[in-house]
Parts: structure tokens; sequence; C-alpha cells
């Protein structure tokens, strides 16, 4: 398949295996792209495990999917520091979850704030961050204004799908991978719209 | 003064010794005595109750001891199968009065269709179990068993079998302990409610308790150890240790009547005064187990391949007998309990473990580590790690913003109750700024510890809290209860059409099978009148006002009420209710009273009250509440349905 992968000890050692964890808040669409984004891993060829709290955690909560893929996987969960991209949906969320991300490895943000209800009732203000506050943290990032950009396409609730795009830009995976899990994840009639968003989120940076 | 008792009338007049406040059970032998006699000679003091089953009698129990007072439950072994639910997290928040459930065994089923042992319940609850052998100690347990409980916040179960229960034995009466404390909830949700972050501290402590419980173990006198001859020593407990005592009347015996948490350091002490050690116990070989976990060596079930002590059935006389004589039979020497004095692990108080001074060892990680070709990557700049981490704000799960569960919860929190809640979103219901539930037990346990609150005469009233889902699972049957019992509290079911926590799974009032099959949709109301109850209302929730006055008309009835907060959740029908609101900020007038809702929808920045338009499902209980009227319909135009 890809080069990426096979520069790794190739055969059935479980070292190849490669992992991404997509962070945010729930009702954002995190699981969708998980799901999206293990299916593509599995249209490509690979041994895929995905992992995501459920639960209480769907109620507007700070959510964390995991998906690894590679020869042979063996844990569903990404161990601290194992991750070569973490993505994270909401501005903040990225931080909760930044010892999962390899040093080397890419943070992708999406700066939509979503103020959690303990900052609205004013125990914990909302921290005032921007791109170069980011840039500090992690070395490899793309910030993106995801929110701006799924207005533009008339619907708010494909920025999952951007920044899927953009997770899409580290990864080898073949279009028509993507196009397929796509279509085996989101129903028939979101699919237009959500492969638009993707496409746009891979040429972002 | 003596007299003549069965252990289930000991283990009742221990209860009343102990004073006991509220008394529950369901029906099963060997255990059904004991509930009888308290209800026929001491009804005055103590509250007691049949419940539908054993998990509502739990239940009830438990609610009962959250304010103070001291609660008891009765049943047989099975029967605590039925209410394992409430067990098992009930030792993970741990009580305030002291709390017992006295829970029967029927070796030999004389009267039962399993012979399970309720000792292995208690190590897989994690909680105390002693054993009383006859009457006297029955009572003196029962006693006991309270302190311990009290003293660690902990529940206790108290295990009988057939022969104690339904044996008789000299008993000497003694005077009730002196207690005088204020039955009253002392609110406290950390401590109460085992949602997952609070439930994570919890099994920190309950292990914590463990370790120390199983110290205490080590030293009480519920645990009698007897020197005699030290060619054989003999760990028993319960029954069989009376047969022991029978028959072998000159070996030295370590009867265990607090088994778990194991007295290990008894149990090490015991084993290296002896030669060899035997282990005598009715059904499992749960001692023997833990004896052998210890290092010790020791026989009991088996001896030397062969079947020694029988682990099916009651222990008697005669089977202690052929034990002897095998025994006595045997070829060769005896097993030593420790084979060679290296291998006593007997730890010397002051001596910390030997552990430390052990040469190091190359692990496999200092070995030469195999070279793993890394992806070629352009030269990074390491992280500033003097950079400091902002400082997150915590983001808890909450309820969804047009949640019906809110408007009822708003409305709750102008009334002084205690809340006692259940399994489900509304669960939710228990953070800032709504703070709107004080306990949460197991599924279906909101409506039973309410009505165990009010059997103990808790200083406030108390409303319990469960969902439609939840309702139909267990909840009924405390419904029932309160009914049967001649309760008073208000319950209420927060029916939103679906098993939504979850992910909104159908339920049988939905009328949809998992299929999507069409059903008959069984009515909450209905179903509640005819358990009996006749004040029963339904409720729109998002109507706050009104909502409110029936609240309150319900709460100050001396009678129960069954309030149905009926709305559907938006998210499982993907209703949209409108279009977003907005905040007119030259109405505001920042008093704040909308973040008291608790929704994500309202966010406040910079000292600005806004609307979160992507988040907001326009329930409008924010315009309900709105003194400056504020909230205003905003102009966006936004597909809500996608």
């Amino acid at each position: 398949m890809s080069s990426t992968l096979n520069n790794y000890a190739g055969g059935n050692a479980p070292s190849d295996t490669k992992s991404v964890v997509l962070v945010g808040v729930g009702g954002q669409g995190i699981l969708l792209a998980s799901t999206v984004l293990a299916h593509a891993a599995m249209e490509s060829g690979y041994d895929v495990k995905t992992n995501e709290i459920h639960g209480m955690a769907q109620r507007g909560g700070s959510v964390l999917a995991q998906v690894r893929f590679g020869t042979k996987v063996y844990s569903p969960i990404v161990p601290k520091g194992g991750a070569s991209i973490i993505a994270s949906l909401e501005k903040i969320e990225i931080f909760r979850y930044r010892d999962y991300l390899d040093p080397m490895g890419w943070a992708i943000v999406s700066n939509q704030e979503i103020v959690p209800v303990t900052a609205s009732s004013g125990q914990t203000p909302y921290p005032e961050l921007g791109k170069a506050d980011f840039a500090k943290f992690f070395p490899r990032l793309i910030y993106l204004n995801a929110v701006e950009t799924a207005k533009e396409l008339g619907n708010p609730k494909t920025v999952n799908s951007i920044v899927l795009g953009a997770v899409s830009q580290k990864l080898d995976f073949e279009t028509q991978a993507w196009e397929k899990a796509f279509r085996s994840s989101v129903k028939p009639k979101f699919f237009d719209i959500n492969m638009k968003a993707f496409f746009l989120g891979r040429q972002m940076n | 003064m003596k007299k003549l008792l069965s252990g289930n009338e000991a283990i009742a007049r221990g209860a009343w010794e102990a004073k006991v406040n509220v008394a529950t059970g369901y029906p099963g032998t060997p255990s059904t005595e004991i509930l009888e006699n308290i209800s026929k000679f001491y009804k005055d003091d103590v509250y007691c109750e049949w419940a539908p089953n054993e998990k509502v009698a739990f239940e009830v129990a438990v609610g009962a001891a959250f304010t103070g007072a001291r609660a008891m439950t009765t049943m047989k072994h099975v029967g605590l199968n039925v209410a394992a639910d409430p067990l098992m997290t009930f030792a993970y928040i741990g009580t305030v009065g002291g709390f017992v459930a006295v829970v029967a065994d029927d070796p030999g089923m004389n009267s039962s269709q399993n012979e399970q042992d309720t000792r292995q319940m208690a190590r897989f609850a994690k909680v105390p179990v002693i054993e009383p052998a006859d009457s006297e100690e029955a009572r003196v347990f029962m006693r006991m068993a309270f302190e311990i409980s009290e003293k660690y916040q902990t529940p206790v179960i108290l295990r009988s079998t057939t022969t104690v229960s339904h044996s008789r034995g000299i008993v000497k009466l003694d005077e009730q302990v002196e207690l005088d404390r204020k039955i009253s909830f002392q609110k406290a949700p950390s401590r109460f409610v085992p949602v997952p972050a609070w439930a994570r501290p919890m099994r920190v402590r309950l292990e914590k308790r463990l370790e120390e419980l199983q110290e205490e173990a080590s030293i009480s006198s519920l645990n009698e150890l007897e020197w005699k001859d030290r060619s054989l020593g003999i760990i028993t407990s319960g029954a069989a240790s009376q047969y022991v005592r029978e028959v072998f009347p000159d070996a030295s015996i370590l009867k265990l009547g607090w088994s778990y948490p194991f007295p290990d350091r008894l149990l090490h002490e015991f084993a290296y005064g002896v030669e060899e050690v035997l282990v005598v116990e009715e059904l499992d070989d749960f001692i023997e187990e833990h004896v052998k976990a210890l290092g010790i060596h020791c026989i009991g079930k088996k001896l030397a391949g062969g079947n020694l002590v029988p682990r099916i059935g009651e222990l008697n006389i005669n089977i202690m007998r052929e034990v002897r004589d095998k025994l006595d039979q045997r070829m060769g020497s005896s097993s030593v309990a420790y084979s060679s004095p290296d291998q006593i692990p007997l730890p010397i108080p002051g001596e910390t473990s030997v552990s430390g001074s052990v040469p190091p060892v190359l692990s496999d990680s200092d070995m030469a580590k195999p070279v793993v070709k890394k992806e070629a990557m352009p030269a990074v700049p390491p992280m500033d790690s003097a950079v400091e981490l902002p400082v997150l704000p915590p983001r808890p799960p909450v309820l969804c913003p047009g949640c019906p569960h809110r408007g009822l919860f708003f409305a709750l929190g102008r009334l002084d109750v205690v809340v006692a809640g259940d399994i489900g979103c509304y669960s939710l219901g228990v953070s800032p700024p709504l703070n709107r539930i004080d306990t949460i037990l197991c599924m279906g346990g909101g409506i039973s510890v309410a009505h165990g609150m009010a059997c103990a005469k808790n200083d406030k009233k108390v409303v319990g809290i469960v969902g439609d889902s939840t309702f139909f699972h267990s909840g009924m049957t405390g419904l029932l209860d309160i009914i049967y019992n001649k309760g008073c509290s208000t319950i209420i079911v927060l029916d939103n059409r679906t098993t939504a926590m979850t992910g909104h799974q159908d339920n049988p009032g939905t009328g949809k099978t998992i299929t999507g099959q069409a059903t008959k949709a069984t009515d909450i109301a209905e179903v509640g009148r005819a358990l009996g109850i006749e004040h029963v209302v339904e409720v729109l929730p998002r109507h706050i006002k009104e909502t409110v006055a029936v609240l309150k008309e319900a709460i100050a009835s001396d009678e129960p009420w069954l309030i149905v907060s009926k709305t559907p959740c938006p998210l499982a029908d993907k209703i949209s209710l409108g279009l977003p609101l907005r905040v007119n900020q030259e109405k505001c007038r920042h008093c704040g009273l909308c973040l008291k809702l608790g929704c994500p929808g309202i966010e406040k920045e910079h000292d600005q009250i806004h609307v979160n338009t992507l988040l907001c499902a326009s329930c409008k209980l924010c315009q309900q509440i709105c003194p400056a009227g504020a909230f205003e319909n905003a102009p966006y135009n936004i597909d809500l349905n996608n």
C-alpha cells in the first residue's frame, strides 16, 4: 500500500499500527467521523480497531474517539504519546487529550468554541487562545475555521467531515477508500454535502 | 435474663437491642421469622414492612440508612440475587446509619431451589460478612454488625444458615443501646451520587476500606482462637464450627465469626502455631481457597486426591466423624502448614517488606533494543516546555439543549425537598447549576430510596425520580411498595418517550418493538392507577409555572402522588421546536437567572450572555424565566433538521 506505513517494521508485527484520536464535544459528530475513518482504513486493506466513549459523554460532554489501523491491531486503546494525529472539533478540547499525541504527530484544530456550562456559570472561564498559542504546544498544527466553511456550505453540521478532510491529508488512503467509507457510514441524502465538506477540508491548511 | 430463642428470634432481638429504626424484607425460608418477630414484638419501636421483592426491600432500607437511621433487610440467599443491583453499588456509596442485610443460606436445600453460598456474594460486593454459629451469637453479632457498619460506613451481611436460623439456644437478653440521633439526610452529592466522576473515588475508598476491615477482623472478638493440641488446627465458621468442636474436642480451633475480609494476620498466626491445618466449612471452599492463596498448606474439601469435607449439602456430626476417621486412617505423615520455616510469610509488625533489598535485575527494556525504522520526518522544533498549559473549564456531560427534563429539575429547584434519583439521562440533574439529584443507587432505586427515607421519618419531604424505561425496568415494584405500605412519597416519572441515555431504544411505553413493529404502548399513568395510586397527574415540564404548582400540591400532601412529566426527547424523534432564540442585549439585565438552567445553548463570555445558535433547540424555558424578556426569536434561517 502506502509508503508511510511500510516504513515501519512489517509482517505481522503490531508495530506498524497507526493511531488517530478524534476529540470534541458530544453532538459534534465525532463518532460518525471515527466510523468513516475506520471504514476508510478498512477499505485500504488494514486491520482496524476503534474505541469510543459512549453513554453520558454523548450529552454535551467531552468526547474521545480512537481509531487504530495496521497490518494487525491488538489493543483498541491508543497509548499515551501514541497518536500520529489528534483532531479536535472544538477549540480547547485538544488540550484535554494532548498527551495522546506523539511528539512528532499532527494536531488538527477546528477553532469552534463551545462554552461549557461550567464556564458560563463562572466556575472557570473559557480560555482565550489564538492560533499562535496553539502553535506553541503543537509544532505540527493545522488550524481551521471549519464552522465558517460549513456555514458557507449551508450545513453547520458538516464540521466533522471538514475536519476529517484535514485529517486525510496526513494519511495515505486513496480518495476512493474515503468515498466508499462515506457511502457506507452516511445517510444517502447527506452523502454529497459531506463529501463536499470532506474535500474542502482536504485542501485546507 | 435468659431465654431459649431460635436463631431468627435472636437476630430480631439483637436488631432491637441495636435500636434498629427500619426493618424490611421479603419472605424466604429460612429467613422469614426474623421480620415476623420484629413486627410482632417490636413494632412500636421499629418501622417494618414486607416489600414486593428483595430488591425493593434492600433499597428501602438503604434510603432509611442514608438519613442516619439504623436499617436492616432480611431475605434468603436467592433473594440476594434479586437485590444484587442495590448491594453492589451501595458498597461503593457506603452508609450513614448502620445497615445490615441478614441473608439466610439453605445448605442442603431444605426449602430452596439452589444452595448458593452468600459469602461469595459478600466478597463479590466487597462487603464484610459475619457468621453466627448459634442463637446467642446471632443476637450479639447483630449488635456488632451495626457497629462495624457505622464505624466503616459499610453495609454488612450477616449470613445465617438453616441450622442457625431454626435451632434454638439460650440467649442472654440485653438492654437496648442508647442512641440519640437526628434523622436527617445531609446533602452531599459527591458522597451519595455514584456518577462516573464520583464513583471512581468511591471505588478507591472501597478498596481502602477493605484493608481497614481486614485489620479489624484480625483483632475482632468475632473471631475466636482456641489453642489446644497443636498437631491439628481447624479453621471453621458458622454451624460447622459446632460439629468441629464436638468431634475434635482436642484440636486447636480458629473459629471465624467474621470471615470476610479474611483476617490474614490471624490465619497466619494460627497456621504458624499448628502442625497441620484443616478447614471445615459448609458449602464452598471459601475460606480454604484463601488460606491456600496465603501460601498455607491445608486440607479441607480434599485429602490426597480424595474427598474429605463435602462441599454439597449441610454438614453434621456424622459427616465430621467420617472426616476424622479418614484423617486417622491415612497413611504416612500429615501435611504441615508451612513446609519450612523460611517460607513463613508472617508479617512482623514494624518491619517493612524485604523486597526492597533484592538486587536489581536487568529488565527486558535494559537489553539491546531493536532499531525501529521511523518515517523520515522533517525536523520539528521541540515543544516549548516553559509554556504553561491553559486552564480548561471542566466539560461534564449535561442535559442537552431542549431536554424536557431541564424544566422539571428547574421547577424542583423551587422546592425544599430531598430528591432520590435514578439511572438515566436525568442523572445529569445532579450537576450544577441544577443540583437537583441527591442520591442515586441503582436502576429503579429512586422510588424505593425515597420511600425508605420517608419510612425513617426524614426531617424533609422526599421526592423520587425515575425515567420511563427505568420505571418499566424495576420502578413499578417500588411504586407498588409505596401503595402497599401506605407510603406518602411523591414519585416523578420523567417520561421522554424513549430510553434516551443509551441511545434512544424503544421500551414498553413507546408503542414500538425493537424491529419497529407497532405494539401496545403501556401508559404509565394507567399503571399508577392500576397499582392503586389515587393522585396521578401528567405535566408538561416545559411549562414551568404549571409544573411548579403540581409539585407543590403533591409535596404538601400526606398521600402518595405519581407525577408523569411527559414530553418526548427532541433528539429521539429529531423534532425541531423552532428557530434558535437570541438575547436582546439592550434588555438583558445580567441577572444570570437563565444560567441557572444549565443549558449549553446559553453562553456567557465577557459578561455578556448570548445564545449559541448552533446549539439552541428553542425549548423557550429561558424565555419563560427571564424577568427582562430579553430572549427573542432570532432571524436566522438554519435548517435544524440536518
